[in-house]
């Protein structure tokens, strides 16, 4: 009888069993086998039905529809786009739409959700109540409802172009949707956006040095007047050197309708508004508790320290809530990005409503239309997604945790 | 001894009254402390002031003091006839009352529309109030028997046969499938490069499906023996009763015990058959109403309580799915989770209407509100399933551990120690979900189906009824409707919250 230690036993056969069917050995292999059989049989029932109706309609399947001429209007294009173009470009026309719109929309949603966050928190007693009621009405609204109100509620109710809404006399308000000046580049305006922009990138040269200065040195560098001179000054500069940039087109009321300036359609507006004031509750909610989160003591640490209120806010507070803050925020930008797809309720040529809509409505390319459209929203989340996870890691080793 | 009033430090006289401290409770104390308490809280509450007259004020009298309250058609709401601006015009909206609630649906048989709702209250409510017992009972009823009998009241319709000839049809169908697969591989195999897998993969599956048909053959043998005799759904009934009877009283432990075990079985099979007696399921039952004649209110409520009825089951399985160790089924569902909470609610109702049709068989249609059911079950399954992955999360490892050391099985731990604690933690977040999801019912109108918000934009159009203040009012009364809903619910979701967390209150 030997004392020596026994050998381990072989753990490549409990490995392998772990990795192949997890915690449930063998009987999780049999499990997956089983369900891979039903999900195989799933696909193959889909296939083979797609594929008999697909002949039964004569649709020859495949993305070569793309090419084919499209053949109707869209009234809204960042693109040159006409009637003769293909749906590969009726796609990236409806894709932009979407993108736009949705860039749009969260800019407001943002400016207005922080505005009713503030009012909310603030002391006074009846400025808080206007915002609870504000989140709680938009709230419990369906979104598709309050669209459907500023479209067909308030915009056609709005005058006619003869009597429309005017802002200073260059811009105006009618049922025909907005009509704003548009800009008009002159030979002065190279000169102004080169400026501009190496006046921004000096800008956070000097920010991230004074920042240098502050935390290795503690000497305090007042950076704004510098930075005000380079971002507004600097151009200006060039404009009296270079002459002016860009001059406006203003609209002008011809007969019945606006020439010149550039006319934002009225759905854009409806939509803007429904999709901007619906997220901005989700916003002040979210922003709210963020604020909320941060420990009433870090606020009276900062005071001790001698900050005052504003930087107090401004170094301890706000990066705090930040955290707190920023990732549902993206969740509700990125729900307002696949909300702006309810523009096909009212026409607004987006990407489902052009795409899924009027092209599939003339193709009958449903998979292809539909994978494609799904997709792109898909893409966008699981992009979004994996920024947030970094964020969130970064975060987190920054916290040592 | 000397007199301790004589020292020094001891107030000689008594200190005057001191003024009453400033009120700070009540509305007065609430004007000087929250109101008017500094220059800019002056400034700030004449803001919210403005902001309010601007808007209540203008609101309440288009709603109320210059509505119009009685007429017959648009003349009545017009400025030039009334003579006054007009506000709010609420014939308009007694009007379209019958199609914002019920759509189209037939005006002889709407009774049947309120019995549905009548049967939901009635169970919904002792469902609400904690108070009252029997829950299990009340949510059995509610999400399993409410569903079927609400199917057969609003579309109408009866039954040709029950529990044998159901599970027989069915099973056929999928043996059918799996052997014209099994086919499909053994064509496939001769013009493949893979041939000889293929055929090995083709003959089993034909193997299996062969083998099913034998399996089976028990089950269609009676199924054509009851199909064949004079009462097709009493005699499969009788049938299917004593066999689902026969097989709880087995499972439950046979003769070791006792005869208890056989009564629930009995009462639910004494209460269906009272189901299919009182509404003559068996002689074809009530008119059929098609889906496409329902509207309103009705198909609202019907999406939204179907969608999380349905989307429950699927929530529960990717959950688990999700948890589990098993690596295809946790891919499986981390990818079916993703995918569909990726994607806006209006491409899969596209997807439900458009693509959909195109994977079932040919001669195989599926009505249009079922389409847009499925579609939102599928995609409220996958919000659901994260919701009670959160409650999953939140049980402790030692009640799963406690519960295999006593010696349960994986199954016995999930349904009896796990599941429920973890439901339990996310009621608010399951209740949240269906404030969003009766939201998102809206979204059907795209699809071509009437609900409250569609009836709304289709009664827009009638002409009998166009005047400037139509759609302001439609709207302010769909509003107050889904605001009561929503709002409602969302104060029960908190009620819920606090009494969960009563132990942690301090």
């Amino acid at each position: 009888m030997s004392n020596e230690a026994r050998k381990p036993p072989a753990q490549i056969a409990l490995k392998l069993r772990r990795i192949l069917g997890g915690k449930a050995g063998w009987n999780g292999v049999a499990v997956q086998l089983a369900f891979a059989a039903v999900l195989g049989w799933i696909a193959f029932e889909i296939v083979s039905n797609a594929r008999a109706n697909l002949a039964n309609q004569h649709i020859a399947a495949g993305f070569g529809f793309l090419r084919n001429n499209a053949g109707f209007d869209v009234n809204q294009t960042l693109i040159s786009y006409t009637g003769s173009d293909t749906f590969g470009r009726v796609f990236v026309v409806g894709l932009l739409n979407t993108l736009v719109v949705s860039i749009v929309g969260i800019f407001f949603a943002t400016v207005i959700g922080f505005i009713i966050a503030l009012c909310r928190l603030s002391p006074n007693w009846l400025l808080s109540r206007v915002g609870e009621i504000y989140v709680e009405l938009i709230r419990n609204l369906p979104l598709l409802f309050q669209l459907l109100f500023w479209y067909l509620a308030v915009l056609a109710a709005l005058p006619n172009p003869r009597q429309s809404i005017s802002f200073f006399g260059i811009s105006f308000l009618s049922n025909r949707g907005l009509v704003v000046p548009s800009p008009i580049g002159e030979p002065g305006m190279t000169a102004f956006l080169v400026v501009l922009g190496l006046g921004i990138v000096a800008s956070f040269a000097l920010r991230s040095y004074s920042r240098r200065a502050l935390f290795q040195r503690g000497q305090v560098i007042r950076i704004w007047p510098f930075v005000l001179g380079l971002v507004i000054g600097l151009p200006l500069l060039t404009t009296l050197v270079f002459g002016l940039p860009f001059t406006f087109e203003f609209p002008q009321l011809k007969g019945f309708n606006f020439a010149g300036g550039s006319r934002i359609i009225p759905e854009f507006v409806a939509l803007t508004v429904a999709l901007s004031t619906y997220t901005a509750a989700f916003i002040a909610e979210i922003v709210r508790a963020g604020i909320l989160s941060v420990h009433k003591g870090q606020m009276e640490a900062g005071a001790s320290l001698g900050l005052s209120r504003g930087t107090t806010l401004r170094l301890v507070v706000i990066p705090q809530a930040m955290r707190v803050i920023v990732p549902p925020l993206t969740n509700q930008y990125l729900n307002l990005t696949k909300n702006s797809s309810l523009a096909v309720a009212i026409g607004y040529p987006d990407l489902v409503s052009v795409f899924a809509g009027t092209s599939l409505s003339q193709t009958g390319q449903a998979i292809e239309i539909i994978a494609m459209t799904m997709g792109v929203y898909l893409l966008i989340s699981l992009v979004t997604s994996a920024i947030m996870n970094v964020y969130g890691w970064r975060i987190n080793r920054s916290l040592g945790a | 001894m000397t007199d301790i009033t004589a020292s020094p430090y001891v107030r000689q006289d008594i200190v005057a009254e001191r003024p009453a401290p400033v009120k700070t409770t009540g509305f007065v104390g609430l004007m000087r402390s929250r109101l008017f308490n500094s220059p800019t809280n002056i400034l700030l509450t004449i803001l919210g002031a403005l902001l309010l007259w601007y808007t209540v004020i203008p609101s309440i009298t288009f709603l109320f003091v210059d509505a119009v309250w009685t007429g017959k058609d648009r003349t009545a709401c017009l400025p030039e006839k009334a003579g006054f601006v007009v506000g709010a015009c609420w014939p308009y909206i007694q009007a379209k009352l019958p199609q914002l609630m019920y759509g189209f649906y037939p005006e002889a048989e709407r009774w049947r529309v309120n019995l549905t709702f009548l049967l939901a209250a009635v169970l919904l409510v002792p469902m609400l109030i904690p108070r009252l017992p029997a829950k299990g009972l009340n949510s059995g009823l509610f999400f399993v028997a409410f569903p079927v009998v609400a199917f057969f009241l609003l579309r109408g319709g009866g039954i040709t046969g029950f529990g044998v000839s159901w599970t027989a049809g069915l099973l056929q169908l999928v043996d059918d499938s799996v052997i014209s697969a099994g086919q499909a591989l053994l064509n496939l195999s001769k013009s493949s490069a893979i041939g000889p897998l293929l055929w090995i993969i083709g003959q089993f599956i034909t193997v299996v499906g062969t083998a099913i048909q034998w399996l089976i053959f028990p089950l269609t043998w009676l199924r054509d023996m009851i199909q064949s005799s004079s009462q097709p759904v009493w005699g499969d009934f009788a049938v299917t009763a004593v066999i689902v009877t026969l097989l709880v009283f087995w499972l439950r432990g046979g003769l070791r015990t006792g005869w208890r075990a056989l009564v629930p079985s009995i009462v639910t099979f004494i209460g269906i058959a009272i189901v299919i007696k009182l509404m003559a399921l068996d002689k074809g039952g009530l008119p059929i109403v098609d889906t496409r004649l329902w509207g309103g209110l009705l198909v609202t409520l019907v999406v939204s309580v179907a969608g999380i009825v349905t989307s429950m089951p699927i929530g529960i399985a990717l959950a688990l799915g999700r948890r589990s160790t098993i690596p295809l089924i946790r891919l499986f569902s981390i990818a079916y989770i993703e995918f569909w909470r990726g994607v806006p609610l209006i491409t899969v109702l596209f997807f439900a209407t458009y693509m959909l049709p195109l994977f079932l068989p040919g001669n195989f249609t599926v009505d249009g509100l079922v389409r847009a059911l499925i579609g939102i079950a599928l995609f409220t399954g996958a919000y659901q399933a994260e919701n009670i992955r959160g409650g999953l999360a939140a049980i402790p490892r030692g009640q799963g551990e406690a519960a295999s050391a006593l010696g349960l099985s994986w199954w016995k731990t999930t349904s009896l120690i796990v599941l429920p604690q973890a439901l339990r933690h996310v009621i608010p977040n399951l209740v949240n979900s269906f404030i969003s999801l009766f939201k998102d019912t809206s979204l059907v109108s795209i699809v071509a189906l009437f609900d409250l918000l569609g009836s709304l934009r289709a009664s827009f159009a009638d002409p009998v009824w166009t005047t400037p203040s139509t759609a302001f009012t439609g709207f302010a009364f769909t509003g107050v409707i889904y605001f009561i809903f929503c709002f409602g619910i969302s104060r029960y979701s908190l009620f819920v919250e606090r009494r969960l967390n009563a132990h942690s209150r301090n």
